[in-house]
């Protein structure tokens, strides 16, 4: 069962984000476990602004890509290098050194719990 | 999550479900995609062993006085010359030279072959060949459904072999040569043992009866184990056939392509002397040329091109890919594509468009990798 962190929030679209400012954004195990190996990321760019609920990059799989979308509004500080040159570190990863962007937050869109989360997707709290 | 009531099992696929597989859908049947990471089953096979289901393909006995010159007639190649415990591969044709199937047929006796059809196009394929049969002394039996096929593949194939096969084996197994066949005793079970496969990697298909197959498995995978065997699904099968520059049926091969733009004018042969079914069509698409090619692309960039994306050259669309990925062996991505005859020479640089951003490719031989030997 994929793994659900409690500290986090998350959308409808499988981001987390915590709590620091500006606030840092990923990818859950569930999306991760889905995808499957992930083989190469398209991160927005830092400076660039974001809006909730738009495709803001891409993630890309041995057989698939899926959309990256915001899960927040407002501008993006930084940008994860090091989970662009080794795409595998979201499957190895996700909420720590598979972290994605961080934002500096205007305007937040629908978040779940870690609890409501879990239910929906069938994953297991921490 | 719904369970489908009319997806096909093989014989093994409760070892496949007890080993954590992620099963999919491939032509009606549930097969397993993979057991937990597709890359690292892609690298155990070249630098080890992957142990594979493939007991979705068709099993079709061919036998009788006619045995050859009926499969002569009924596929392109010419199959009436293969020695007896050495396989071919071929197509089967429509009468316009449209291809229904790549397969390979195995020659077991002066008037005994096997043929095996893609899973997909199994029951199209036995279709073809019972109505072909007419005016043949002939019998046309499929056994499909009562034959399971694993596949061990990667350098450490022939040692998990030779651990199986009883002392007055071995040798058989050594002096095996690549699409060769006979009967052998692996783990105690009678089987048709090829080395054949589908990676580009050295390894062997054991043919086996359902019953049989389940303690196959077992025994290989325990075997295997020590060796640095995994089980792999068929998420991995594609990427290493693609790197292997082998072509998929329902991607690089259809039925509105001939041999010839897809590369295989040599698995036709008009030296036999049957009129097989779309020899008129082949020869005169031979003469006049193919006006698309299949071709290996390279990609400069590190996002890989996928089935379906178009092909551009200074901004016009001048063909598709069929198949594409990132390679796991080579760092880069490969893909194949059908391009215009003229821009198929290696070094041609073209685009691919991937979801609207025109990245680019080149043309490269094939296949993208070849083993050590």
């Amino acid at each position: 069962m994929s793994t659900v962190l409690p500290t986090l929030r998350y959308s409808a679209e499988h981001e987390w984000i915590d709590d620091a400012s500006p606030a840092k954004i990923g990818i859950s195990q569930v999306a991760a476990d889905t995808l499957g190996d992930v083989v190469y990321v398209d991160l927005p760019e830092a400076g660039s602004t974001v809006t909730a609920g738009e495709a803001c990059g891409e993630i890309e799989s041995t057989k698939s890509v899926s959309e990256l979308f915001s899960p927040v509004t407002g501008t993006v500080v930084e940008v994860n290098a090091e989970a662009a040159e080794n795409p595998a570190l979201l499957n190895e990863d996700p909420y720590g050194a598979g972290w994605l962007f961080t934002v500096e937050v205007d305007e937040e869109g629908p978040l779940l719990s870690a609890q409501e989360y879990a239910e929906a997707n069938g994953g297991e709290l921490a | 999550m719904t369970v489908s009531t009319t997806s096909k099992h093989t014989a093994l696929h409760d070892e496949h479900a007890a080993l954590g597989a992620s099963f999919t859908d491939f032509g009606g049947w549930d097969m397993p995609l993979k057991y937990g990471s597709e890359l690292a089953e892609h690298r155990a096979v070249r630098a080890a062993a992957g142990l594979f289901d493939l007991s979705h393909m068709g099993e079709i006995r061919v036998t009788g006085p006619d045995a050859g010159t009926f499969l002569n007639t009924a596929l392109v190649g010419n199959l009436a010359v293969v020695a007896v415990g050495k396989a071919k591969y071929s197509l089967i044709c429509t009468s316009e030279g449209g291809i229904i199937d790549d397969l390979i047929t195995y020659r077991l006796g002066e008037t005994e072959y096997l043929v095996v059809p893609n899973a997909g196009n199994a029951p199209t394929v036995l279709a073809a060949l019972q109505e072909r049969a007419a005016g043949f002394d002939v019998t046309v039996t499929d056994e499909s459904a009562e034959t399971s096929l694993i596949a061990v593949q990667g350098p450490a194939a022939e040692a998990i072999l030779l651990e199986l096969v009883p002392a007055e084996q071995q040798e058989l197994v050594t002096g095996m040569k690549y699409y060769a066949a006979a009967e052998a005793t692996v783990a105690g079970t009678q089987v048709l043992l090829a080395r054949t496969g589908y990676t580009g990697e050295d390894g062997f298909e054991l043919y086996v009866p359902n019953a049989g197959a389940a303690s196959l498995w077992a025994a290989l995978l325990e075997i295997g184990r020590g060796h640095g065997l995994i089980p792999c699904g068929l998420a991995s099968r594609d990427s290493l056939r693609l790197e292997a520059g082998m072509p998929l049926y329902g991607q690089e091969l259809t039925r509105d392509l001939t041999p010839y733009e897809a590369g295989l004018g040599p698995v036709v042969s008009f030296k036999k002397e049957e009129d097989f079914v779309g020899r008129a069509a082949l020869e005169a698409r031979k003469a006049e040329g193919a006006t698309r090619t299949l071709v290996g692309l390279k990609g400069l960039g590190r996002r890989a091109a996928r089935a379906h994306y178009p092909v551009l050259k200074d901004g016009t669309v001048v063909g598709e890919v069929t198949s594409g990925a990132p390679s796991p062996t080579l760092g880069y991505p490969v893909a194949l594509a059908y391009v215009e005859a003229g821009l198929a020479a290696p070094g041609t640089t073209l685009d691919v468009d991937l979801r609207g951003r025109p990245e680019p490719f080149e043309v490269v031989p094939l296949p993208f990798y070849q083993r050590q030997k």
